[in-house]
């Protein structure tokens, strides 16, 4: 009893994140959000379906196989996400216009898309801000033959 | 490492003497030669940092959750309200790690805990340059990862 209800409550928990990252996905203005609001409840909603699973057969087998799942995904889906941005911002996907700071702007090389570091980072925010909607202005690499 | 080791072969002289040889009964087994281990260390002048470590893993993973808990719950609130709160934007953070796992997990770490996301790291592997959701406060954004996440990682694997 207790335990279908305990099962019952995180599948819906586990729904209600993936249900969200979907909401998320329509409601984020940029890629960039996109992807960091979705990649990782998706990864949560699914690690509360794991457990629900665990709770409702509890065998060792099924609990180390739901265990080993949710490790899995926890370490594949950020390497995705993070791919998917690195390509976004190096294809130049726009940020969102009231984005306040840009300090990666102008830190590829035009040709290899090798990246520098900055000789000093300040921690004031001095870094590019985005105060008016510059959104003609070309954000990085102007004239790159990439 | 050698307590581990010393660990296991506990864990199996206790399956041996138990007569059973189920994965259940090596767990139960392992867990009491730990607890005995760990009260004997200082008697037989061990210097191992295993047990230090257990601690910190086990620190360290509720600290993660109650990051992605946090994180994920303020992320939901911004999507479900109709007005945007996010003041987003990518800030460089300097690195302390250097080893390429090192920066491997924390990279993973920052990208798994919703509203920052690692976009590339700099090639001489001194900067972090990470994606944000809520950028009210850069210093302390990046003291939140540098001495939430990068601390925590530096203790675990040195």
């Amino acid at each position: 009893m207790i335990q279908d209800m305990l099962c019952a409550v995180l599948v819906i928990l586990g729904t209600l994140f993936i249900v969200i990252a979907g909401i998320g996905i329509l409601r984020m203005p940029d890629l960039f959000m996109r992807m960091s609001c979705t990649s990782k409840a998706t990864t949560l909603g699914m690690g509360f379906i794991m457990a629900a699973l665990a709770v409702r057969f509890p065998h060792l087998e099924i609990v180390t196989r739901a265990l080993v799942i949710t490790l899995f995904a926890f370490l594949t889906a950020p390497v995705a996400a993070h791919m998917i941005a690195r390509a976004a911002y190096v294809s130049r996907v726009p940020l969102w216009k009231e984005s306040v700071v840009d300090q990666l702007c102008n830190r590829y090389d035009r040709c290899t898309c090798t990246l520098e570091s900055c000789p000093v980072v300040d921690d004031s925010m001095t870094g590019r801000f985005r105060d008016e909607p510059a959104t003609e202005e070309p954000r990085r690499d102007e004239d790159a033959g990439v | 490492m050698s307590m581990f080791l010393l660990n296991i072969v506990y864990a199996i002289i206790w399956m041996i003497i138990t007569g059973s040889f189920k994965p259940e009964n090596f767990l139960g087994g392992f867990a009491i030669a730990y607890l005995i281990l760990w009260l004997l260390h200082d008697a037989i002048g061990s210097h191992s940092t295993y047990f230090s470590k257990v601690r910190q893993t086990i620190g360290f993973v509720l600290f993660f959750l109650k990051e992605l808990f946090k994180a994920n719950i303020r992320v939901a609130a911004d999507v479900l309200t109709i007005r945007h709160h996010m003041k987003p934007g990518v800030v460089a953070v300097p690195l302390d790690v250097n080893t390429d796992l090192e920066i491997t997990i924390l990279a993973n770490l920052i990208t798994l805990t919703p509203g920052t996301l690692s976009l590339d790291v700099s090639d001489d592997r001194k900067i972090l340059y990470v994606h944000g959701m809520y950028m009210e406060d850069l210093g302390a954004f990046r003291k939140n990862i540098k001495e939430g996440f990068e601390r925590r990682v530096m203790e675990l694997l040195r």
